[in-house]
């Protein structure tokens, strides 16, 4: 199949992920930088708050907008996991909130569970420091 | 009396004199290799849909493609670099919930493949999943009981 790339280097998509994207991480790194939270607070409050957005449906709006600016961040997994659950209630009913989130985000986490271990088992124990 | 001699006065006083100028780099580096990380996977995307995959599943893979990715330059010791300059540009993407995974997988080798690597993987991701899961479970519940989205803000 031939891929037209003038529509995979759409200048005007990468440039408003490239914004969206990168404005999210400066709002991380204030976090960072201001508060005294740790790396593990600040991912599950991006997380929950992506999850909120979605539920509220405003962040759809962003994801329609920015694309992988928005999905990438880890706001993007918790829209991604609130969304799946409204799309399955919408089908199935109360098993639905059960099942949807984990459904749609199940390539990300299985992904990060598998590459994950097998990455911890190549890798190098780090030289301590004499 | 002298604002410095509480201990909120002191840190009003420190945060007032240190200069403002590394957070604005800190930012300005977040901003950059964030986005380009963002743009990395915006380029994947448009990839697998003109090869005719959903936007759905095209959003899977480019998840799978950039966790695979940071899991083995975590592996190779190569993510920490980055996440040293980028800070939040590294570690808000998915690209820093794969290092959260593979980072305590590696320091805790010695205690064993299975409680060391396979137990310890999971002491950030942990959390992560549980709030992010949780969340999306009672919003499914909220959105059955309102069964619509009517409760939007906009």
């Amino acid at each position: 199949m031939d891929i037209n790339w003038a529509n995979v280097f759409n200048i005007s998509s990468l440039l408003k992920c490239f914004l969206v994207g990168g404005i999210i991480c400066i709002i991380g790194q204030i976090l960072i930088d201001k508060t005294k939270l740790t790396p593990a607070r600040i991912l599950v409050i991006f997380v929950t708050t992506g999850a909120v957005l979605g539920g509220l449906g405003i962040y759809k709006y962003l994801v329609d907008f920015a694309g992988a600016g928005a999905t990438v961040p880890l706001t993007g997994f918790g829209y991604n996991l609130a969304n799946g659950a409204i799309e399955a209630v919408k089908e199935n009913g109360l098993v639905g909130a059960f099942t949807g989130g984990v459904k749609a985000a199940a390539g990300g986490i299985a992904a990060a569970i598998f590459f994950g271990y097998l990455a911890a088992l190549i890798s190098k124990p780090k030289m301590k420091k004499q | 009396m002298d604002p410095l001699e509480t201990k909120k006065g002191y840190q009003d006083y420190v945060d007032k004199k240190s200069p403002n100028s590394k957070i604005l780099k800190n930012c300005f580096n977040a901003f950059w290799v964030g986005g380009l990380i963002c743009t990395i996977g915006q380029v994947i995307l448009n990839i697998c849909k003109e090869r005719g995959f959903d936007t759905q599943t095209s959003g899977t893979i480019v998840s799978i493609l950039l966790i695979g990715i940071s899991a083995f330059l975590t592996g190779l010791n190569l993510f920490n670099k980055i996440g040293k300059f980028a800070g939040a540009g590294s570690l808000i993407p998915i690209t820093g919930f794969a290092n959260s995974i593979v980072s305590p997988a590696m320091e805790y080798k010695s205690e064993g493949y299975v409680m060391g690597v396979g137990g310890k993987m999971f002491t950030v991701a942990g959390p992560v999943l549980v709030f992010g899961i949780s969340a999306s479970i009672l919003v499914g519940i909220i959105f059955l009981i309102f069964n619509t989205q009517s409760v939007t803000l906009v």
